[in-house]
């Protein structure tokens, strides 16, 4: 079983390959667009690299070779995680993005968890009620918070919970000043997570609520649910055992392919909060025009995604034991 | 049609939405007869509150919030309409040829769907509109390129459906070119899934370009409401409303469309109604 499911995750990489040399592909498409040649470009644009290092970039990119010469080195370094070197941060690139990645993993696994929970609650409990005041204000619910612009709602609950009540920090990951260990620390962590993490929930719990809803709706008359009330289960039993399983399929589907959209959330609700993840990075890396920096954020979020996606599909297998893993 | 609009004006949300869509691109159309001079002008002092001396008050440095609102109102309305209506041209044509064709080109086609739609498409938009300098164009063209592989598999979707239904077949033994089934036959009836698609992508196209407008990956000639709140943001503690009505208005107008939307799904599909 675990050898089956090993082989699967391999398998799944392997096809994930295409992919991911598609979006290099892309990023040396975007690196010609750019103005100046690709070593004005890697070495931060500025001028803030040694002329000797701009001779041995051009000549590691084989800038005087065609095209198609270059791009094959550029698949070459990425393919061995040289992601070039920022001067910026004056780190390697590879090195800065593994620095911030726990941070947004963090705020991306909260806000799966919370969004994909909540709205599988709240959408079998507005389907449950359906067209009664609890869907109604579910629906409401719903519909305002997916029109919400995520930075805007991060902003509004800064005004209300930090400034004006003052129940959470308004910016950071933790209070460096006040050197906390251990327990202190992950509860400090927790203290700052709160307002991210529901912001960005915020939007995606109204996507799985309808989806679940929707999907509570078709199952509920499918034969297996009747079977399972004539068997003599009560209401409560076929709604835990039955319906919830499968009406949650979809959702777990679309939370898969959200996983991509997710972290682009995570790029505007990190620079509202200051959350010191990708996202932030990336923000700073604008600012900077290190673009550089933002090709390789973009390409490890890329990698990001495909992993998720693989996560979700074993999830699949375990909620749904008829679908294999091949 | 007659039938279509009754089924229409009976879905109260949706009459709402149109309500408000009718409001705020009014708005958009008057911008220049209500407030004639730039909304970057200077009207006052800086961090008046609303109903002070104007109505929405005036931010950092002194500009009218409610001229910057309206002025808004046209840059967001026109970047949606034309990124998606671009998106919907690329996702119809590579929908339609993947449908239609079917075979290998279908095969290429929808892998590429896949990649674009694997990708971290916020992100994407961002690089996009960093590396071509940021100006309403490129904003644009960073919309339209994250956002039609929806539109492409539905598209796809729908041919592939109706490539060998018995009208098609009539029209190929009558040899009639593909071009022609294309535009003349198969696309008509799927216009209804397109449009519904395409009107909600409006939606998804105005929170792209608040969000990188927010960023401050906007043309810096233009007002939109995005920008508004991203420049507003640094004096969010003295000065809430600043970016709160920018804020809302990008709320109800996403939030109208959302509506209009899904009361079109309603009355152009009544059978998928119960959902």
């Amino acid at each position: 079983m675990l050898i089956a499911k090993l082989r699967f995750a391999g398998r799944r990489l392997l096809l994930a390959a295409p992919t991911l040399l598609v979006i290099v592909v892309l990023n040396f498409g975007l690196l010609q667009l750019a103005p100046g040649d690709a070593a004005d470009v890697l070495a931060g644009e500025a001028g803030a690299a040694t002329p000797e290092y701009m001779v041995q970039l051009r000549q590691k990119f084989g800038l005087d070779r065609p095209v198609y010469v270059q791009l094959a080195k550029y698949v070459g370094n990425i393919a061995t995680f040289d992601l070039g070197y920022s001067f910026r941060h004056g780190q390697p690139v590879a090195q800065l993005i593994l620095a911030r990645l726990g941070p947004t993993l963090l705020l991306m696994v909260t806000v799966l968890l919370l969004a994909v929970g909540m709205g599988v609650l709240m959408g079998a409990l507005a389907a449950r009620h359906l067209n009664r005041w609890q869907d109604s204000m579910i629906s409401l619910f719903a519909v305002l918070t997916y029109a919400t612009p995520v930075f805007w709602a991060g902003l509004m609950l800064i005004v209300l919970f930090s400034v004006k009540l003052g129940w959470f920090p308004t910016s950071g990951m933790e209070a460096v000043a006040e050197f906390h260990t251990g327990w202190a620390r992950i509860a400090d962590i927790a203290h700052h997570l709160v307002l991210p993490a529901v912001t960005l929930t915020l939007f995606y719990l109204a996507l799985y609520t309808r989806l679940m809803r929707a999907s509570m709706i078709e199952q509920s008359t499918m034969d297996y649910v009747t079977t399972a009330r004539a068997k003599g289960l009560n209401e409560r039993q076929v709604l835990l055992r039955h319906l919830l399983r499968n009406a949650c399929l979809p959702v777990l589907t679309m939370a898969g392919v959200q996983a991509g959209a997710l972290l682009g959330g995570a790029v505007v609700v990190e620079t509202v909060f200051a959350w010191p993840g990708l996202g932030l990075l990336a923000y700073d890396s604008l600012f900077s025009r290190d673009l550089n920096l933002l090709l390789g954020i973009f390409f490890v979020s890329a990698c990001l995604v495909v992993v998720v996606n693989l996560a979700v599909d074993m999830l699949y297998a375990l909620f749904d034991p008829r679908i294999e893993l091949r | 049609m007659m039938e279509f609009l009754r089924r229409f004006a009976r879905n109260r949300p949706a009459l709402v939405g149109v309500a408000v869509l009718v409001a705020v691109a009014a708005l958009a159309l008057l911008a220049p007869a209500f407030y004639p001079r730039s909304p970057f002008e200077m009207i006052g002092k800086p961090f008046e509150p609303p109903l002070a001396s104007t109505l929405l008050g005036t931010d950092q440095l002194g500009r009218d919030v409610t001229a910057g609102v309206v002025h808004g109102a046209r840059v967001t309305l026109l970047i949606g309409l034309v990124a998606t209506f671009i998106a919907i041209l690329l996702g119809v044509t590579l929908g339609g040829i993947a449908g239609y064709f079917g075979g290998w080109v279908d095969t290429l086609l929808m892998r590429l769907t896949e990649i674009f739609q694997t990708i971290p498409f916020f992100l994407f938009a961002i690089l996009l509109v960093a590396v071509l300098t940021p100006t309403v164009g490129s904003v644009v063209f960073a919309i339209a390129v994250v956002s039609w592989p929806p539109m492409a598999r539905l598209v796809r979707g729908e041919f592939l459906s109706m490539r060998n239904r018995e009208f098609v077949l009539a029209c190929v033994s009558m040899g009639m070119g593909h071009w022609r089934i294309i535009l003349r036959h198969i696309l008509p009836n799927s216009l209804s899934a397109i449009i519904v698609t395409g009107s909600l992508m409006v939606a998804t196209a105005i929170l792209i370009e608040s969000g990188l407008s927010f960023l401050g990956l906007t043309d810096p000639n233009v007002m939109s409401w995005g920008f508004i709140i991203g420049s507003g943001r640094t004096v969010l503690r003295t000065a809430w409303w600043v970016i709160a009505m920018p804020g809302i208005a990008i709320l109800l107008t996403v939030m109208a469309i959302n509506l209009v939307g899904e009361g079109l799904n309603d009355a152009l599909n009544p059978r998928l109604k119960h959902l």
